[in-house]
């Protein structure tokens, strides 16, 4: 096997994008509102879940996506745990599919992010419903949702770059 | 020859399970710590080191990044001013006119409350001291709604401490460190706040749910709230003082009442956090659990008389003296009763200060006739 073929450094897929999403989400956390709108707060790092996903199996991404879910729930204030278990799930969600989904069309790779954030989400949904006992504001949820579904020509993106560099996971 | 370059390194299957295996202990890492988060008890010592160092080293980086964002909102806040003048002159000029009356109604008010107050030898609450600081981070997403504030221990901050922007309540202080607080936002998920309506003093329990407008809950009562009743806290609980302004009700698109929040109209940059100590904060648990020292033998008749009206017990029971918490018990250096709880020194310098003499209940000498 060729070493173009093996020459999918960490650092470059994982360890880069990690730290743009980590920058970006304490972006999008400063205090800020104009004309009285305030700024979205979309999902960062599960366009990350997304794309590792689909570009191969890893043994590192599932622990940069735990420690980017510690991230989040540090910085904005929720539950320990939380945002990883709904980063994984989604991260697994695409991992089960991969197989099924990869090289599908534009739009239908747009629906299946789609999906697996809707699958991140329900389960931060359903962990927060069940420890608070109150159902979330569903039209908040679907502002984040959308919020993050836009997101999907940066995972796209991603995908595109990286998803030839290892042959024995096309 | 590396592993790599062996004909090992071509194998598919084992990375795929080695990468199946790797998400299952990470997913089982996250569970474990969200299972053992107690973020929802409010309590300080559940606000861990973790979320201490976070906050302390987020505060900074958070500052330092929302300073472009506040220049271009104070530079928007000018081209509005300057485009805007003429009609905003005219409204505050209204407003103005108004405010003159309310003035005068006020002073009468207060003259009649002042004697009130003296009549009925009422003990009012002392003026809260506060603190002013910058809020550097805001999360707004539905399942988290808290907000970073650039002050901490060092200015008397403490865990329950409500928090007001200029026009209303914000929320309450949930963690404290050197530097930093966190604000647990009126409209969070895990947010009750109990309020009361201003019209019909109708309580009920503000409940967030990660929208831009809080539930009313638990309301009692033949039509409680009414559309555009204005809302206060109830001071219920001893959480928050009584009477700061929470919003105005509404009926949400699901019947349901809300509020629409007072503290949404203005600016989020700045924030006061009101220094004021809930009940939790100003017992003492500990002495509270203590078991009172029964009276020496030689105490006074008053107590000893009911022991010796009551029969003797057959067989020999232990005295409570005997327990260890009782034993542990500071006892009374004197003849005199042991003071209640409430009475010991250090729950009394842990309270506020006293009301001015004016508030202080009158002599008999000084009664009114009433």
């Amino acid at each position: 096997m060729s070493a173009s073929a093996r020459g999918l450094d960490p650092w470059s897929w994982l360890g880069w994008p990690l730290l743009v999403a980590v920058g970006l989400t304490t972006v999008f956390a400063i205090p800020m509102r104009l004309w009285g709108l305030r700024l979205p707060e979309p999902v960062f790092p599960l366009m990350l879940a997304y794309a590792w996903a689909v570009i191969r199996p890893s043994m590192l991404a599932p622990f940069g996506l735990l420690l980017m879910g510690l991230y989040l729930d540090l910085l904005w204030g929720s539950r320990l745990g939380l945002w990883a278990v709904g980063l994984l799930v989604a991260y697994g969600f695409v991992l089960g599919t991969r197989a099924m989904m990869a090289g599908q069309s534009k739009p239908m790779m747009w629906a299946w992010y789609g999906a697996a954030l809707a699958v991140g989400m329900g389960t931060v949904f359903l962990c927060v419903m069940l420890q608070v006992n109150e159902t979330p504001n569903l039209i908040a949820v679907a502002w984040q949702y959308l919020a993050t579904i836009v997101l999907y020509p940066f995972a796209g993106r991603l995908i595109d770059r990286f998803e030839d560099a290892d042959v024995r996971f096309r | 020859m590396s592993l790599r370059d062996s004909s090992i390194g071509d194998l598919k299957v084992p990375l795929t399970w080695a990468a199946a295996v790797a998400l299952v202990v990470a997913i089982l890492v996250a569970i474990t710590l969200l299972l053992t988060d107690r973020r929802e008890t409010f309590r300080s010592e559940a606000y861990g080191v973790t979320r201490q160092v976070t906050d302390r080293v987020a505060a900074p980086v958070g500052g330092v990044l929302a300073t472009p964002g506040r220049w271009v909102g104070q530079g928007v806040a000018s081209v509005r001013g300057y485009f805007f003048a003429v009609a905003e002159n005219r409204q505050l000029k209204a407003e103005l006119k108004e405010a003159y009356q309310w003035r005068d109604v006020a002073i009468a008010l207060r003259d009649t409350n002042d004697r009130y107050k003296t009549l009925l030898g009422l003990r009012t609450d002392p003026p809260i001291p506060m603190v002013a600081a910058r809020v550097v981070t805001d999360s707004r997403g539905p399942f988290a709604n808290s907000r970073l504030a650039n002050a901490g221990k060092e200015k008397g901050v403490k865990d329950g401490n409500p928090v007001m922007s200029e026009n209303g309540l914000v929320g309450r202080v949930i963690g404290v460190t050197t530097g930093a607080s966190r604000i647990l936002l009126l409209t969070d998920i895990a947010s009750r706040v109990p309020v009361m309506i201003d019209r019909t003093n109708a309580r009920a329990i503000l409940t967030g749910d990660g929208g831009p407008n809080p539930q009313l809950g638990y309301l009692r009562g033949q039509d409680p709230v009414k559309e555009g009743d204005r809302i206060l806290t109830s001071g219920d609980g001893g959480l928050m003082p009584r009477g700061l302004p929470v919003g105005t009700a509404t009926q949400g698109l699901d019947g349901r009442w809300r509020v629409e929040l007072a503290s949404d109209s203005a600016p989020i940059d700045y924030v006061r956090i009101l220094l004021f100590q809930d009940f939790a904060q100003l017992v003492n648990e500990a002495e509270l659990n203590q078991m009172t020292a029964p009276p020496p033998a030689g105490g006074p008749p008053v107590l000893a008389a009911p022991a010796a009206t009551t029969p003797a017990p057959t067989t020999a029971t232990p005295k409570p003296a005997a327990k260890p918490s009782a034993a542990a018990a500071p006892k009374p250096t004197g003849p005199t009763a042991p003071k209640p709880p409430s009475a010991t020194p250090s729950q009394a310098a842990a309270r506020p200060p006293p009301p001015p003499a004016a508030a202080q209940p009158p002599t008999p000498a000084e009664d009114p006739p009433l």
